[in-house]
């Protein structure tokens, strides 16, 4: 009985042959998470992966801010799509939750109302001339990370563990709102137990931490955060879970958002300026991505990954796994170029850089 | 600190265990029958006060019942006793005595052993 409700949670994932779609923001964000993806999908499993630089913003971020209409939403995916199709994949994978969720929404809009589907067909034929398949297969990033979880421990250098104690070290998972809210038949676990990210921890050693505001959304939202009036909102919500989550002394936080990895991150230094307060036991809690979390898992160096770029410094997260870095390299571009070392801030830092 | 033009929103969250609850257990000691409120609104629909000044009898003995006492000497002077309330309940509450029960706990002095301004840290003003 419990297998078979577990099973309503599973979610089909493919194995290898993706079109790749990129996030608008994680570059600047988290600057080496997507090429991360790619190389441990290429070079680490041996999979087909496309990246194309054809492929366009899926309008997301307007669509949720009001400013861009749902034809033009559809027609822009529909041409995603058709991208797909022209390079010969059939599986698509996702870098944005906030894609992944519009994609899904857009697929199940076309199902429920095929007329839209038409309409959408008609306005991109019109206006390109293409047609395209609807994927067999619809996957974010984080999905396809999840399905790789163990090959990935294999092949791992680190473990989620501390390397002067051996205690597994203890990870908040914070799973973006479009991921499964929307559908939770489209994510792991549903969206009352995703394990997309628990499953990540747990195969590479680590401990979930299972806190009070465990699915308390971040607070970007969006207009949450891009009207300026509302702001106050968004930083709210994130402080709701650092409050939630500190006594539990979480050692890092891992969130397969732009948007989640960003604020989580960022707002750590907004509340520091604005009230005096930080979490963690060195000044912040560092906010990973999970391909950046692969690639330590991997052995890949963190500043390759642009883990430099992280408002919260990830040294102490990098000592405790044992990762070795070189702290004079931290702000050097990948031409050996210095790219500037930002002032201290109360979130601590890393005092041989 | 630095001003970026907005703040943290405090949160709306009922502090229910930091709450003072002094004022509320009296209350509930003097009109035991306030436990029975299934909070239709009848009360506040029916109220004469209500429909010339912004008053909520139903708000107010919700927020009074969760130790929120905000605000609660000036919307106690709001009411004029006239009882309709009392009336109009389908659990047959005395809503009157309940008002003039908590207007005679705010009267009384700090001997008696109960706080003039309990539930300073009170969110109710917030709402």
């Amino acid at each position: 009985m419990k297998k078979n409700n577990w099973a309503e949670y599973q979610k089909e994932i493919a194995d290898d042959k993706y079109y790749y779609v990129r996030s608008c923001i994680r570059q600047n964000f988290f600057p080496g998470s997507e090429a991360a993806f790619l190389n441990i999908l290429r070079n680490e499993l041996g999979r087909d992966i496309c990246d194309d630089p054809n492929h366009t913003s899926c309008t997301g971020i307007g669509y949720h801010s009001d400013i861009v209409p749902l034809e033009t939403t559809m027609a822009v995916i529909a041409r995603q799509f058709a991208m797909m199709t022209e390079a010969g994949y059939e599986n698509m994978v996702a870098s944005c939750i906030t894609s992944f969720g519009l994609y899904s929404e857009v697929i199940d809009m076309w199902e429920h109302f095929p007329e839209t589907e038409e309409k959408a067909r008609e306005n991109l034929y019109k206006a390109t001339g293409r047609e395209f398949k609807k994927p067999k297969n619809l996957a974010h990033a984080s999905d396809v990370v999840f399905h790789h979880r163990e090959a990935i421990a294999a092949r791992g250098k680190h473990r989620l563990v501390n390397a002067s104690t051996g205690a597994p070290l203890r990870g908040v998972e914070h799973i973006g709102c479009h991921y499964a809210k929307i559908f939770p038949k489209k994510g792991v676990g549903g969206s009352e137990f995703p394990y997309v990210l628990a499953g990540m921890i747990e195969a590479w050693g680590g401990e979930v931490v299972d806190y009070p505001e465990r699915r308390h959304c971040c607070g970007f939202g969006f207009r949450n955060y891009l009207v300026m009036a509302n702001r106050g909102s968004s930083v709210a919500n994130s402080k709701k879970k650092f409050e939630s989550m500190a006594p539990y002394k979480p050692d890092f936080i891992v969130a397969n958002c732009p948007g989640c990895a960003m604020f989580l991150d960022r707002w750590q230094y907004a509340i520091s300026e604005m009230e005096g307060v930080t979490y963690g036991e060195n000044g912040g809690i560092p906010v990973l991505t999970y391909e950046e979390l692969a690639g330590l898992v991997l052995g890949y160096d963190p500043w390759e990954l642009g883990m430099q770029m992280h408002q919260v410094p990830v040294e102490s997260l990098l000592d405790k796994m044992g990762v070795e870095y070189d702290p004079g390299a931290k702000y050097l571009g990948r031409d050996g170029k210095y790219i500037g070392r930002p002032e201290d801030t109360a979130l601590g830092g890393c005092s041989r850089c | 600190m630095v001003d970026w033009g907005y703040t943290i929103n405090k949160p709306r969250a009922i502090a229910y265990d930091a709450n003072d609850h002094t004022w509320e257990n009296a209350l509930q000691e003097a009109v035991p029958v306030l436990r029975s409120c299934i909070g239709c609104g009848n009360c506040t629909a029916t109220c004469t006060a209500g429909n010339f000044v912004p008053f909520n009898i139903r708000k107010l003995q919700t927020l009074v019942r969760r130790g929120e006492y905000a605000g609660l000497r000036k919307e106690l002077d709001k009411c004029m006793l006239c009882g309709k309330c009392r009336l109009v309940c389908p659990r047959g509450i005395n809503t009157r005595k309940m008002i003039v029960t908590l207007k005679r706990l705010l009267a009384q002095p700090v001997a008696a052993g109960i706080p003039v301004a309990p539930g300073a840290a009170s969110t109710a003003g917030q709402r």
